[in-house]
């Protein structure tokens, strides 16, 4: 069983003598709060409260799965919002847990760290006067030597074996030896504690001075990006950093490459970028799935690809405009949708004048590989038979309104309130690169070519590191804690008062306690009194 | 070899089955003969040198009970046999490691399991009365793999090629092997504790033929502690070191990631609980069982429930 020693009641205290009851109730509070008991009712609960975290959606982790809630149940999702469902990991009532939990933590440890320390200083104390009551023993059994050279040739054994031990002489003639071994329990147990702590704070710093953010990147020098804030799809800047603290970089996805199974699924993708840090010159870089690009200050990673068909409309005037279009990819054969928008079509050059009801938008899908059947739907992710499928629309795409709309499709409420009108026909017209289509009033679109674009992540912690190290220091804490165990072995020696063992012979006991629940301890305790007691083996006796 | 292993799966279920069948023969016959003079013997002689054994000579024709016992047991190591056909086929066929999907992480989580089982057994025959809990549990997870969870052979998803796959998902499979099967023996410890405190009702009367409540409880403290630095180890640090190379951010409160820090913290509360000395041992193995419903959690109603928002865990 796992002792648990009481801490050392505080005995020189002064006596109380008047308890001034706030105090009473603050230190009665405190010692609540950092008891092994509420440990567990705290680890309870924070258990507990991580799991709604699972069942509604986070916004932490997907922005659009909670607003998909929000509209699949109208009435709850306000209600539960409130409640910190969709933020649970930064709700208020998990933090109190949390920090409850690493308040006991602090409590319960420093604690334990004064008294290991004063334990790893100490002596292994006295041994009991009665070995017998101990849990191991072995009875009295001579030894050639007088007691005090038994006593010193014990110890070195066992000092041998790495136990702390402490020889003492009693007024009676006998000594003792007490030894003591398995102090790396608790330091591997405090270490853990300690870095649950550093791992905490980590996290903390972490989201104080990091940031994130995602941006698609297509292939393209006119696609760059740098990282300036507005440069970002969607960007998150920790609490005590502002936009001037982001490094300085630039890149350009040069290269995408990608390779798939027969069956269409991706074996490998890998993206070639030309990076320039702080003005510096540019290098070439490649990073993959799983190996990210590591600049100074910012980690990239990969996590999705597509395509980005590139749109050239030339309008009745016959201005021209080229767009590259991103698409998103909605399955495994990568049939994207996406959607192309020219406002600024058909401005009369002679006037300047914008008509808001002649813009044109074109929506549809892409293609990688056209199907064999005429189908809206791909028959393999890679670029083997590029097309588009894409009805035609004019009027008012509604983009002045200020509400930003999805980038891969038509304004629905446009469409249905008949302010923007499709204007090919029913089937979607069908174009591969290099193709142009001309429309009712003139105007022509031209596919003129498909890029590759690359979906990264660029996220910077500046804990991390620490924080690994934290984690697999506590990792060996821990399993020190598991591993180890504490014992104490005495062992005393008496001078031997008859004759027949003659002069000078003493007589040895043993008793051995397990402080920790320990199975091999028997044995260890068995070895160790057999080399010390150096018995007679055959004689039986001794043995409880 | 992918239908190979589809085979061998359907024999390693039947053979897991015709063990427990006979387990529970043993069960339903066995009286106290060798096994529990066995069991008293050890108990008797913990702690304290091992007396010699005594009682070897006595002459013992083995019952019908006996016997069905040691065909359990050999009909237990035939399905371990076929068990690991089922993962290597497994294996071989998706020229990889069989752990990219639920399934396959299924079969490799049991597989663990029940080599620890064994393991447990063959060191510490006096068990073999949790055989029939521990085939229980083989069957009806192999089961639900089988007929909930069932994929095709495929390759591996970009993501899962790294060999971070390895040291997370083996670490993961093995730690949660070792709980999964470490609630056998805290279940029966809760079930002999009861009938020692003269419970008679229907689980408790399971508790007639099973070794001692200490014992039992010890191989629980005993497993759990050996598989939570281990699970520590590939879900809190492996797994995050992963997830930042991979996704760009080392944790993300992914629904799985969600449990798996759920039975994290209730493990971490059962070595608590087990270490305070004013909380009851039987509270603390309840703690265990609660992490052991929390891995079930993870292995299935993660995927199942919660599909949608964490794709990799079925992709394959
Ligand atoms: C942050 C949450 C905590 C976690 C995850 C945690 C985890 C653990 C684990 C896994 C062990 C087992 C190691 C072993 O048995 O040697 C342990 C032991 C221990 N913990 Fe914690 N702990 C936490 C908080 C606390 C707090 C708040 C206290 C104080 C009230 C505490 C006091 C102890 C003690 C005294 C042990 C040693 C038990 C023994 O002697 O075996 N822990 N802890």
């Amino acid at each position: 069983m796992t002792v648990v020693e009481d801490r050392p009641a505080t005995a020189d205290a002064p006596p109380p003598r008047r308890v001034n009851p706030v105090w009473a109730l603050l230190r009665n509070s405190w010692r609540q709060l950092t008891s092994m008991r509420t440990a567990l009712v705290l680890l309870f609960l924070l258990a507990v409260a991580a799991v709604p975290g699972s069942i509604f959606p986070q916004r932490s982790v997907n922005r659009e799965n909670v607003s998909e809630y929000f509209t699949a149940h109208p009435k709850l999702a306000p209600v539960i919002d409130r409640l910190g469902a969709f933020d649970v990991y930064a709700s208020p009532w998990f933090a109190a847990i949390y920090l409850l939990l690493f308040t006991s933590l602090i409590g319960c440890v420093l604690p334990r760290l004064r008294d290991h320390a004063r334990a790893l200083r100490s002596v292994p104390p006295q041994a009991p006067k009665r070995m017998d009551r101990l849990p191991h023993h072995v009875a009295a059994s001579p030894r050639p030597e007088a007691p005090d050279a038994a006593a010193q040739a014990i110890a070195r054994g066992l000092r041998r074996k790495m136990f702390r031990t402490r020889v003492r002489e009693e007024g009676d003639g006998s000594w003792t030896v007490s030894a003591e071994k398995g102090y790396l329990k608790e330091t591997g147990n405090l270490l853990f504690h300690l870095a649950l702590l550093s791992v905490l704070i980590g996290v903390g710093f972490g989201h104080w001075y990091g940031w994130h953010g995602n941006r698609i990147l297509v292939q393209g020098q006119d696609q760059g990006f740098c990282s300036a804030l507005p440069q970002f799809d969607e960007a998150t800047l920790g609490p005590r950093l502002t936009a001037s603290d982001l490094p300085k970089f630039c890149l350009e996805l040069t290269d995408f490459q990608s390779t798939f199974q027969d069956n269409g699924q991706p074996k490998s993708f890998g993206a070639t970028v030309e990076v320039t840090e702080d003005g510096g010159p540019a290098t070439t870089r490649t990073f993959t799935v799983n190996d990210p690009l590591r600049l100074d200050g910012a980690n990239i990673n990969l996590i999705g690809q597509g395509y980005a068909p590139v749109l050239r409309y030339t309008d009745k005037y016959g201005v021209a405009q080229t767009k590259v279009v991103p698409f998103l990819p909605t399955d495994l054969m990568m049939t994207s949708e996406g959607v192309a928008q020219f406002p600024d079509a058909n401005v009369d050059p002679a006037t300047n004048n914008r008509d808001d009801k002649q813009q044109v938008g074109f929506e549809g899908v892409f293609l990688p590989t056209a199907g064999t059947d005429g189908s809206a739907a791909s028959r393999f992710p890679a670029l083997d038979d590029p097309v588009l499928y894409l009805s035609a629309y004019r009027g008012d795409l509604g983009l002045d309104v200020g509400i930003p709309g999805s980038v891969y499709s038509l304004d629905r409420d446009q469409i249905d309130s008949g302010r923007l009108q499709k204007i090919s026909g029913d089937r979607p017209q069908v174009l591969r690169p290099g193709q142009s289509w001309t429309l009712d009033d003139g105007g022509r679109l031209e596919f003129v070519e498909v890029r590759r674009l690359a979906t990264i992540s660029l996220r910077h912690d500046p804990a991390q590191v620490t924080m690994l190290i934290g984690s697999v220091l506590g990792l060996m804490g821990l399993m020190l804690s598991l591993s180890v165990h504490r014992r104490r072995i005495w062992f005393r020696v008496l001078p031997a008062d008859d004759t027949d063992t003659g002069t000078g012979g003493s007589v040895v006991e043993a008793g051995g306690l397990p402080r920790t629940d320990h199975a091999g301890f028997g044995d260890e305790f068995a070895a160790l009194t057999e080399t010390a007691l150096a018995r007679d083996h055959d004689s039986e006796e001794g043995k409880s | 070899m992918a239908e190979w292993s589809d085979q061998l799966m359907a024999l390693t279920v039947l053979a897991y089955l015709a063990a427990m069948v006979c387990y529970a023969g043993e069960y339903a016959f066995g009286q106290r003969s060798r096994i529990g003079k066995a069991a008293a013997r050890q108990l008797v002689g913990a702690g304290a040198p091992a007396a010699p054994a005594a009682e070897e000579n006595t002459p013992a024709k083995p019952s019908k009970g006996e016997w069905a016992g040691r065909v359990a047991v050999a009909l237990n190591v035939v399905g371990l046999a076929l068990h690991l056909g089922t993962a290597a086929t497994r294996g071989i066929a998706a020229e990889r490691m069989p752990w990219g999907n639920m399934y396959e992480y299924i079969v490799s989580t049991t597989l663990v399991g029940s080599a620890v089982w064994v393991g447990v057994l063959l060191r510490k025959p006096v068990l073999r009365h949790l055989g029939l809990f521990a085939s229980l549990s083989l069957v009806v997870l192999l089961g639900a793999a089988s007929l909930i969870a069932y994929t095709p052979v495929g390759p591996l998803v970009p993501a899962l090629n790294s060999y971070w796959f390895v040291f997370h998902v083996s670490t993961v499979i093995i730690s949660s092997g070792i709980f999964l099967i470490g609630a056998v023996p805290a279940a029966m410890f809760l079930i002999k504790n009861g009938y020692d405190e003269g419970k008679r009702s229907f689980p408790y009367t399971l508790g007639k033929r099973v070794p001692d409540a200490g014992m039992l409880e010890r191989l629980t403290f005993r497993l759990h502690a050996f598989a939570f630095p281990l699970f520590t180890f590939g879900a809190l640090i492996a797994g995050p070191l992963w997830a930042e190379a991979s996704w760009g951010r080392y944790w993300g409160w992914d629904p799985k990631e969600v449990w798996a820090f759920i039975s994290w913290v209730v493990y971490a509360a059962y070595l608590h609980a087990r270490a305070t000395p004013s909380v009851k041992r039987t509270v603390a193995t309840w703690i265990a069982l609660l992490g052991f419903v929390t891995m079930l959690m993870n292995l299935f109603g993660v995927n199942l429930f919660f599909e949608g928002l964490h794709s990799y865990a079925n992709a394959g």
